[in-house]
């Protein structure tokens, strides 16, 4: 499909369809979910051997195991027998998945099989099928690629798929902070135990685009929020952050050949909300010194932090608080699977893991009071798209065209000169686009000349 | 009858008469008036439920106080959604939702010190939480709860609200209902 005609990020214009059609929606499946790399889960939900992580890649279902030699793997959820899924738990501890239909076992136990995922048993092997069926063929499908990014699980189903240091090429330094404590030490977060997971009636981009550098929905979306305060009382206790007033200059960071995008830049963050407690707030300055004499030390950049967006559907708040992310998973044009991961360091002290806890759950998810009314929006702006007069008139994203510049800090980005912007999202979209209309991984790494 | 029995008796009748109340204020939404039912130490919670092996039951439910919830809170962040709610430009409630709380099943699983001069009550029931919404946006929310009321000089109040809802991945686009 050419989807050039759709999405045209030159002049900030973007086309209804690709929100509602299910003929983008199925070559989306194709040419987006099944080539790119996407995130799985975290290494601390399936910490011993045996221990199994149900998640999903696109419409997918995906076993996230840890086999008897720590390995850690990725196996579509599906029989190679008859296609029913070989585990319906959440997660758990095995190292056998027994098929409920007809009995075919795969093991991830590496005294028993030679690869994580193996057909094992299969009943009547010998007086049914002869001993011929090649059980080293009918395995569970694993993914082409799988990396352990600090903690964080990725996956993509194309063996010709960029390495995921070229995939996410700048970006890394916000996935680095997501997956750093608050001192800065990398890998040193885990996750609450607990996956929140809901379905909403919007298309899947509209969650993405929301995280990746929308600045601009903020004080209408959130207005009932930011009346109410539930941030951490501290000095800025007004607003749903508690942070220190983000200067309007501060500029978004996008990535035009990659699709990532992020409201900071690299070089700049705007530290620790104040808390109304003491003891809380002091213990965050400490870790925020700490963090920037870390940092330093080890020639990493103090930005990169907020909301952002991975191309093409995880978003995380990236350092700062609170510390989540949230994946889109697609269900169809107009329906979504949202699962929400709260992440925290490894360290705390018991009280300040009870206070974030608290916040996080006030803030995001179903029931957070600022992501309610976001999921409002998505969804009847959505609904509001699929009309044959409607689809006849594309979106706007206008702001902030022809405003941005080279990054300062990364050679792959770019930044806008206003910290409210659609440039983020123009390059979501470049990036949405040349995938769409490529049948290879090769033929897109020509055309931006990156690999 | 014995007199115990009559006391008892009489007892649950005033608590699911507390608990019919206690609905038709968030369905007519005198929220300030429902707030002023709950106690200042009130726990809240709706933890997430969860498929695991049959053995493996007492994972089934994540633990509010430890994991993550639909809702783990307190009065105070109950009184922040009502004024939310308040405000007119709390969009996901703007305009506003026709909700419907039925609750059933009650019943008394224990009274402290005893029915005659009763101080504390836990009382089990299902809710059935009914929302309609804009046009034709309709969210049905079942699931068991546990109540623990609490006797003071203005009434009944809630002390404690545990509600295990019958759904793994949420069926809604949001929480904005107060359960």
């Amino acid at each position: 499909m050419n989807d050039r005609h759709l999405v045209d990020p030159d002049n900030g214009v973007i086309s209804r369809e690709i929100f509602v059609s299910d003929e983008v929606f199925d070559e989306e499946l194709e040419r987006i979910f099944a080539r790119t790399w996407l995130f799985l889960g975290h290494e601390s939900q399936i910490p011993t051997t045996g221990d199994f992580f149900n998640s999903r890649m696109g419409t997918e279902s995906v076993l996230l195991t840890r086999d008897t030699d720590g390995e850690i793997h990725a196996l579509l959820n599906s029989c190679r027998h008859r296609g029913m899924k070989v585990c319906r738990y959440d997660e758990g501890n095995t190292h056998d998945f027994v098929c409920p239909y007809h009995g075919w076992s795969y093991s991830t136990d590496g005294t028993l099989v030679a690869t994580a995922g193996e057909l094992f048993g299969v009943p009547h092997y010998r007086a049914g099928y002869g001993g011929n069926l090649d059980r080293s063929q009918w395995g569970l499908v694993p993914t082409a690629q799988l990396v352990n990014h600090h903690g964080l699980i990725f996956a993509t189903w194309d063996p010709e798929a960029p390495p995921f240091d070229t995939y996410i090429g700048g970006f890394r330094h916000w996935l680095d902070n997501l997956a750093a404590s608050t001192a800065g030490e990398r890998g040193r977060v885990k996750v609450f135990r607990g996956v929140q997971k809901w379905r909403i009636r919007s298309n899947w981009k509209f969650v993405s685009e929301n995280f990746l550098g929308d600045n601009y929905h903020g004080p209408t979306s959130h207005s009932s929020v930011d009346a109410v305060g539930i941030g951490p009382g501290g000095k800025h206790a007004a607003t749903r952050h508690g942070d220190n007033k983000r200067p309007r200059s501060v500029a978004s960071t996008s990535f035009p050949d990659l699709g990532h995008g992020g409201v900071t830049t690299a070089g700049y963050a705007w530290g620790y909300p104040s808390f109304a407690e003491p003891e809380i707030d002091a213990f965050f300055q400490r870790r925020w010194r700490q963090r920037l004499e870390r940092l330093e030390a080890e020639g990493r950049p103090i930005g990169a932090f907020g909301p952002s967006t991975l191309f093409p559907s995880m978003s995380l708040h990236a350092g700062g608080f609170p510390r989540a992310l949230i994946v889109a998973h697609p269900v169809g044009p107009t329906e979504t699977e949202v699962w929400r991961w709260y992440l925290i360091d490894d360290d705390l002290p018991a009280e300040v893991e009870s206070w974030l806890r608290h916040w996080y759950l006030r803030y995001s998810g179903p029931a957070g009071l600022v992501e309610q009314d976001d999921m409002e929006n998505w969804d009847y702006a959505t609904e509001a798209s699929t009309g044959t007069i409607a689809r006849r008139y594309p979106y706007n994203y206008q702001l902030g065209l022809h405003m941005a510049t080279p990054s300062e800090d990364l050679d792959d980005a770019v930044e806008s000169s206003y910290f409210m912007t659609e440039e983020n999202a123009r390059n979501y979209y470049r990036r949405w686009s040349s995938l769409m209309s490529s049948t290879s991984w090769a033929e897109i790494e020509e055309r931006t000349g990156r690999r | 009858m014995s007199e115990q029995r009559l006391a008892e008796l009489l007892l649950k009748e005033e608590i699911v008469e507390f608990l019919h109340h206690e609905a038709d204020l968030l369905d007519e939404r005198r929220f300030d008036e429902w707030l002023d039912l709950l106690e200042d130490d009130l726990e809240y919670a709706m933890p997430m439920r969860l498929n695991v092996r049959h053995d493996e039951a007492n994972r089934e439910t994540t633990r509010p106080g430890d994991e993550v919830c639909w809702f783990d809170e307190g009065k105070s962040t109950l009184a922040k959604r009502v004024e939310q709610i308040q405000t007119g430009q709390h969009w996901a409630e703007e305009p506003a939702s026709r909700v419907s709380h039925l609750v059933s099943n009650v019943r008394i699983r224990s009274v402290d010190p005893d029915p005659f001069e009763p101080a504390e009550v836990e009382v089990g029931c299902r809710f059935l939480v009914y929302r309609n919404r804009v046009a034709a946006e309709t969210d049905l929310w079942v699931g068991r709860r546990t109540d623990v009321l609490r006797a003071t000089p203005d009434g009944w109040r809630l002390r404690r609200r545990h509600l295990l809802l019958d759904q793994n991945v949420l069926l809604a686009k949001n929480l904005t209902v107060l359960f």
